[in-house]
């Protein structure tokens, strides 16, 4: 390769549990893959690990597969463009360049949907699993107390990391109804190792049908609004951990022309996309848990390196993982109070800072962006085009490039490293 | 190590990301808005981009950089 241009058979977006599934199914095939993550440490998000929180046991030997030639693994690597079939544009801390790929297995994962409430803007507010990252980066949590609230099992997840790291959780508000907990907690036990789980539902301080109304604070968060049974209280805090579960990361998928279905990458058989040789895995086709991204990757590997058969025997499996993602989904719906809880004073748009009330008057996303410039700042519409997609169910924007903001350096790598060709 | 946040010398320990190290220095804002408003990261995992800041001279995301001794990071905005 030139410093311009890299190549290779096989290039897996995400190192998270499907990237590094179909990363195995590679390597044990011999094929040269090219594992690429933005993240400076392997794991996605469930096994993200950093100083004092060591990566869990299933994930090692997972992990280990990364140092193994001929498999190449491209950390802190994020991609800009994809300008041509086969072909992205990429920059790390260093520099850009072309990297130019036969097939291409995506497991970009999900993030967190996060929307608006008074106060969801001070230092001091983060997502659920965002605290959950940002202790695991080796923020110090020692001595504060801390809520979390907003919806889904990752709230559990988090205030037991909050708690490791020496944090008082001094409440635990899901948004679905006790009913709908209740029958999620109950069904738990078909699938093995959520027993757990569902135990950790029953924990005392876990409150069912609440959710924060407002953050309060002048220049960072002193204190919550929550409201349970229709009454509200104040609750001081030092810090609000708060989210609404997960949505599919689609951007790269999208532009690189690959049909989308209920928000997700849509995938047949083999986890085939409508794009032929680019392949879907993990939870950018679904929310479903590390279980379920994990058999998808791998049969996305097998299906990559021309092991048919042994893809096909994972179907069981897939089912039921698929079955465990159906219930996940239908136990933590968002209740339709919570889009109704920014004010029209509310920041819809934290990059350009446009109001709630100077986006609605809009007929769409487009128009929206057009007169109001949000969604046209750095985080190119993640947060605020998804939770206007929650608040007033307008369709996601076509991505545009630059996918990330990106050097000026490594735009013009397209035009001055040549194209594809080399 | 020793990092320098806005010129101040903090001492972190390794391996924690430059998000994490906020905290060492007191305030954990990383930016301020367009409209002057503090803010802090958010989403900790390179999706919101309120974590940029100037870092050795470039504009990088707090939340997915590791420290490095002697790192420059300057608040941006
Ligand atoms: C913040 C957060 C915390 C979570 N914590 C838990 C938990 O504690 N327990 C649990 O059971 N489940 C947790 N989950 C659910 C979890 O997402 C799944 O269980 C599992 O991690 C999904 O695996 P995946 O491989 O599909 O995606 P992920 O694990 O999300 O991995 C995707 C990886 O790809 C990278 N990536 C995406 N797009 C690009 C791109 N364009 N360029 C470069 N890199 C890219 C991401 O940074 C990430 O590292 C969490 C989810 C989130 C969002
Ligand atoms: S905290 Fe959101 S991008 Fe870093």
């Amino acid at each position: 390769m030139n410093d311009w241009v890299d190549h290779c058979d096989l290039l897996i977006v995400g190192a998270g549990p499907a990237g590094l599934s179909a990363a195995q199914a590679a390597a044990e095939a011999g094929v040269a893959a090219v594992v690429l993550d933005d993240n400076p440490r392997p794991g996605g998000q469930v096994w993200r690990h950093g100083p004092g929180f060591a990566p869990p046991r299933p994930a090692r030997p997972l992990l280990s597969t990364l140092a193994r030639p001929p498999l190449r693994y491209l950390p802190g690597t994020r991609i800009v463009d994809a300008p041509e079939p086969g072909v992205l544009l990429v920059e790390d801390e260093q520099r850009g360049w072309l990297l130019r790929y036969r097939q291409l297995i995506l497991c970009c994962g999900a993030r967190e949907l996060l929307l608006p409430f008074p106060g969801w803007t001070l230092p001091g507010v983060t997502g659920v699993g965002a605290l959950q990252a940002l202790v695991k980066g080796g923020m110090p949590l020692r001595g504060e107390r801390v809520v979390v609230a907003g919806s889904g099992p990752l709230l559990l997840a988090s205030a037991a990391t909050a708690r490791q790291a020496g944090a008082t959780v001094v409440g635990m508000f899901e948004q679905a109804p006790l009913s709908q907990v209740r029958r999620f907690a109950l069904n738990l036990w078909r699938w093995p190792g959520k027993a757990a789980q569902a135990a950790a539902l029953a924990r005392r301080g876990y409150r069912p049908g609440a959710w924060v109304v407002e953050a309060l604070g002048t220049d960072a968060l002193q204190a919550v609004r929550v409201q349970t049974n229709g009454r509200v209280r104040t609750l001081v805090c030092d810090r609000l951990a708060c989210a609404f579960g997960l949505v599919a990361n689609t951007e790269l998928a999208s532009m690189l022309g690959c049909q989308l279905s209920a928000g997700t990458v849509a995938v047949g058989a083999g986890q085939r996309t409508s794009v032929e040789g680019v392949y879907a895995a993990g939870e950018c086709t679904g929310v479903g848990g590390n279980e379920l991204a994990r058999v998808e990757g791998r049969i996305a590997g097998l299906t990559a390196t021309g092991r048919h058969a042994e893809a096909a025997a994972l179907a069981g499996r897939h089912r039921r993982w698929q079955a465990f993602a159906r219930q996940l989904q239908a136990s933590f719906e968002l209740n339709p109070a919570i889009a109704q809880l920014a004010r029209p004073d509310t920041l819809l748009c934290r990059c350009e800072d446009v109001s709630v009330a100077e986006v609605a008057g809009h007929t769409g996303w487009a128009q929206a962006k057009l007169h109001t410039r949000c969604g046209m700042g750095a985080c190119q519409g993640r947060v605020c085009g998804t939770a206007a997609r929650a608040l007033f169910g307008w369709g996601p924007g076509n991505p545009r490039a630059p996918l990330v903001p990106a050097r000026v350096a490594t735009l013009g790598v397209y035009g001055t490293g040549g194209t594809g060709d080399d | 190590m020793i990092i320098y946040l806005d010129q101040h010398a903090v001492e972190v320990p390794g391996g924690i990301t430059v998000a994490a190290a906020l905290a060492y220095a007191g305030s954990s804002a990383s930016r301020r808005s367009c409209t002057g408003q503090h803010r802090a990261p958010f989403c900790g995992m390179g999706v919101c981009q309120e974590c940029r800041m100037q870092i050795d001279g470039q504009r990088r995301l707090a939340c997915q950089t590791l420290c490095r001794p002697g790192m420059q990071v300057e608040r941006s905005g």
